[in-house]
């Protein structure tokens, strides 16, 4: 499939080929699936709905509801506001959230449709039963990637529905970012460790992995509830971990009812997991238990007995820019080193914080955002490397390039271990240390003449 | 009866009371609607009705103008099987922003494909148009236009922006663009016993089983439209003898523009179950009436069952009485499912398309079992609630019923394009058998809720009966 791609690098005036990065209201689709009965909303043609439940379907083998305004000719032209103002009628009447969160896309942002003036209007004809609600996010397609389209969702959280009682209450905020549901679970687990009294917005741990228990919830179980969202407001403070997905949300709380944020990276590998430890340690006043100290060590101790074989293998990455970021901050910790880093979102700052990262493993890194995959793999053909890491679509170069591939990110559509196992704290970073040494002796294991291979590792 | 609650509750919306429809019930059934805003239908859109027909020829560009989403949902996951060019599988979008939607985006396509033609050096181009082209005016075929006359490379634009309509307002855009290609090309050579296979997309491999069997028994196949698709036989298919369409709703329109204007006639065909695989063969060998023709098809047809059928029996033995539901994009694929599971000894209880017409739901009221209920343009907590009520063992559907089955713990089928495995012709069906063989009889079942609490009622019951 990708025997037309060559070494050399063509400039490129204007277009994607295999994109790295998708459209913004995928993102505020898997947010608002984050918040206890709580349907979202596509406010556009058909497609829109039906691609991004797909996708997410795909990603994490769960059924994805959403609903459409089912735009057709006609509301292209004379607007959105009869499509949106049945579709919430419909809602309310037959499926009974308590908050339904309509996103926009393309083609109703360009139509000009003004959705709090519809909302408004509906509430005015008693559409919006009692008691429910109605949130809305701006996602035009044609604007940044899925990642703002989460992190846009997350501040219309914030916009909506945080108020503030004026008494602080001793209870920590986490934005989580756009990570699997068994990520969120682990840092509930973390803070529980810690014991601090928090609140996860958005959580889709419970909601997007439920067991299988013979019923067909349309709501299932988990999700960051409505009072949840409210209370925030008076919430100690706010740790928004990824500054692309979260950091809107935190600043847009401390705006509007003077929650203290900070804003961290994600926590992957050991320092990036500490600085989360730490900041949930000083907000909440507690100090660190033995336990997790344990589980650091023994992270601390399976990069060392691993050493060896991580030692500057050369590493092309790509992804999402929040989890870039503490993912290669954890290959230099481990000895790595980062070869080649694309992204398909913006972030020109991004790129320069990489750099740093980088700059003992590596001053040559090539840090590429705003790019995609095509561009990675001629860049690979150029300049060979040791291991690949990346989302699905990465597959082909592995495969292309006969190299050992980990993946991680979104969206991974051919494995499983994504929807149990956490990447993020200590626990996911020994689990990264797993899937990457996994995949060095698994292909020499494969590769190795008879006389070579080795028993022990 | 914590497990019966959900049948309870779960209601048809009232708007679509009349698009489900209950064998032996009376009354009148209706569809080809649009959907209702704000239910969670399973359809999609226009645009991504035409990237689905036109996906599968392979040595075309298919650039998507429009924003990034567009081209990376359909990107890659059809099984559409190609036994040369690659090229189709990767994933070409003009990324629109918003400086092309104020500004619009015509320079942008026209450097795209000024660069990727001249990259990969495709047989032709197409263009697909998404909601936003529609919305912001791009001139599409005025950039077309100027880069075929630029690269000598048939730039061809697919009219296809999402708020058209359904994927079958799609499939039509598809047609009238594969159409432009059709009549340019060479057709000397073709043999008198010639056709083309129309709306079959070579899922894993399918469109090549079944142009063997037409080799074996005499008939030229002239182009797989668009399985294994490439331009050039695109370009000659207007010189095969007849037209044998399979999947009704996407190709029809093809079909009827090659009759209309090159004088070949069409059949509604079906490579699905060895009853319409073996009628497919008759079809085309009765259509040129030379009895050698037939002769071999009854040959070939005798040869194919005599291999397979032991094998199914197995199968047969083991899935007889179970339940099936499902629930398909076109209605032909739902009439061949019903004819098979029947074969495997299983009955289907509950039918639905996306895009069915009233002949098709005729035609499907017609061949379905009394009781059977059937459904259009159905959303997950109706097929939920039919699955429980019926308590169906098996479910065929695409990829977003699949955890919903599961999750009810009922076994699932992937019937949609994006399995890799061949389900059609003779050997398709023994593929087939195996599929359903394996998640039905899956011992996972049995933790089930659902089965453990049917387990616990008849052990019940026997206590009951048993004591005194």
């Amino acid at each position: 499939m990708l025997e037309g791609t060559t070494a050399e690098i063509r400039e490129r005036k204007a277009l994607r080929v295999n994109p790295a990065k998708t459209c913004q209201p995928i993102g505020a689709m898997y947010a608002s699936l984050g918040i206890h009965k709580c349907m979202p909303h596509s406010h556009g043609s058909q497609g829109c709905c039906a691609y991004h439940r797909s996708h997410l379907t795909r990603h994490h083998k769960e059924p994805i509801v959403a609903t459409t305004s089912s735009f057709t000719e006609g509301a292209s032209v004379f607007g959105g506001l009869a499509n949106l103002k049945t579709a919430l009628e419909n809602i309310f009447t037959i499926y009974e959230p308590d908050i339904v969160s309509v996103h926009t896309t393309c083609l109703s942002e360009v139509i000009g449709d003004d959705i709090p003036t519809i909302v408004k209007k509906s509430e005015e004809a008693g559409i919006i039963p009692e008691g429910k609600m109605v949130i809305h996010a701006n996602t035009p397609s044609f604007v940044g990637s899925h990642v703002t389209g989460f992190s846009v969702q997350c501040a219309a959280f914030v916009n909506y529905l945080a108020e503030s009682n004026g008494a602080k209450k001793n209870v920590i905020n986490i934005f989580p970012g756009w990570v699997e549901p068994a990520d969120m679970r682990e840092l509930k687990r973390i803070a529980e460790l810690l014991g601090v009294e928090y609140i996860l917005a958005p959580d889709t741990s419970d909601v997007l992995d439920s067991a299988l228990d013979g019923e067909y919830k349309m709501y299932p179980d988990g999700g960051t509830t409505v009072s949840q969202l409210k209370a925030m407001g008076d919430s100690l403070a706010t740790l928004a971990l990824g500054p692309m997905a979260s950091a809107l949300a935190a600043e847009k709380l401390t705006k509007k009812c003077k929650v203290d944020h900070s804003i961290l990276e994600l926590p992957i590998g050991i320092s990036a997991t500490d600085a989360f430890v730490n900041a949930l340690r000083i907000a909440g006043d507690v100090t660190v238990p033995r336990e997790l100290e344990k589980e650091r060590g023994r992270l601390v101790d399976m990069v060392s007995d691993m050493s060896q074989y991580l030692h500057r293998k050369k590493v092309a990455i790509f992804g999402d820019p929040d989890h870039l970021t503490p993912m290669i901050k954890f290959l230099v910790e481990v000895g790595m080193q980062p070869a080649v880093v694309v992204t398909g979102t913006k972030g020109k700052k991004w790129a320069q914080n990489i750099r740093e990262i980088c700059s003992e493993a590596n001053p040559e890194v090539e840090v590429v955002p705003f790019s995609d995959i095509h561009y990675l793999h001629q860049w690979i053909k150029a300049n060979p490397v040791d291991l690949l890491m990346g989302n699905t679509y990465g597959k082909y170069v592995a495969k292309s390039e006969n190299l050992p591939f980990v993946r991680f990110g979104f969206p991974i559509l051919d494995r499983v271990g994504h929807r149990a196992f956490p990447l993020l704290g200590y626990a996911g970073g020994l689990r990264l240390i797993e899937k990457i040494t996994d995949a060095f002796f698994d292909k020499r294991d494969r590769e190795d003449p008879d006389h070579e291979i080795e028993l022990v590792l | 009866m914590k497990a019966d609650e959900p049948t309870k509750v779960i209601q048809v919306l009232d708007d679509r009371a009349a698009q489900v429809w209950t064998k032996g019930s009376g009354e009148a059934f209706v569809c080809d609607r649009k959907s209702t805003a704000g239910s969670v239908t399973q359809r999609a859109c226009a645009f991504c009705g035409s990237r689905v027909v036109l996906y599968p020829i392979a040595d075309a560009l298919h650039i998507v103008h429009g924003p990034i989403g567009c081209a990376v949902y359909n990107w890659d996951i059809r099984g559409s099987l190609s036994s040369g060019s690659q090229l189709h599988r990767n994933s070409f979008s003009t990324d629109l922003a918003e400086k092309e939607v104020i500004f619009g985006g015509e320079k942008k396509l026209e450097a795209s494909l000024l660069e990727l033609i001249e990259y990969y050096k495709p047989k032709a181009a197409f263009v697909y148009s998404t909601c936003i082209v529609g919305l912001i005016g791009d001139d599409v075929q005025a950039i077309c236009r100027k880069v075929s006359k630029k690269t000598n490379i048939d730039c061809i634009p697919v009219d296809s922006p999402g708020f058209k309509g359904t994927k079958k307002t799609g499939y039509q855009a598809a047609c009238e663009a594969a159409y432009k290609l059709v009549g340019t090309g060479d057709t000397s050579g073709i043999s008198k016993y010639s056709i083309n296979l129309m709306g079959e997309f070579n899922i894993g491999g399918e469109a090549w089983m079944i142009r063997e069997y037409y080799e074996r028994i005499g008939i030229e196949v002239v182009a797989t439209i668009t399985g294994d698709g490439r331009v050039d036989d695109l370009r000659r298919c207007h010189g095969a003898a007849l037209n044998l369409v399979q999947c009704s709703g996407s190709m029809t329109h093809l079909a009827q523009l090659l009759e209309e204007e090159h004088g070949i006639p069409l059949k509604r065909v079906s490579f699905f179950g060895f009853e319409d695989t073996a009628q497919a063969l008759y079809t085309a060998a009765e259509h040129f009436g030379d009895p050698e023709l037939m002769c071999k098809a009854e040959e070939l047809v005798r040869d194919e069952i005599a291999k397979y059928t032991p094998k199914i029996k197995a199968y047969r033995k083991e899935l007889k009485g179970k339940k099936a539901a499902l629930y398909v994009g076109g209605a032909f694929k739902a009439f061949s499912l019903v004819l098979a599971l029947r074969a495997l000894g299983m009955k289907t209880v509950l039918a639905g398309t996306q895009t069915g017409n009233a002949e098709d739901y005729k035609q499907l009221q017609d061949i379905c079992d009394p009781g059977t209920v059937i459904v259009d343009d159905s959303n997950p907590l109706e097929l939920a609630k039919f699955v429980l009520e019926k308590e169906v063992d098996l479910f065929i559907g695409g990829v977003k019923e699949r955890p919903i089955a599961f999750k009810l713990g009922v076994a699932f089928c992937d019937h949609n394009h994006e399995r890799k495995i061949p389900l059609a012709g003779f050997e398709g069906m023994l593929h087939f058998a195996d599929e359903v063989a394996k998640s039905v009889l899956s011992p996972i079942w049995k933790f089930a809720p659902r089965h453990e609490l049917r387990a616990l009622k008849i052990n019940t019951q026997i206590a009951d009966t048993e004591s005194p």
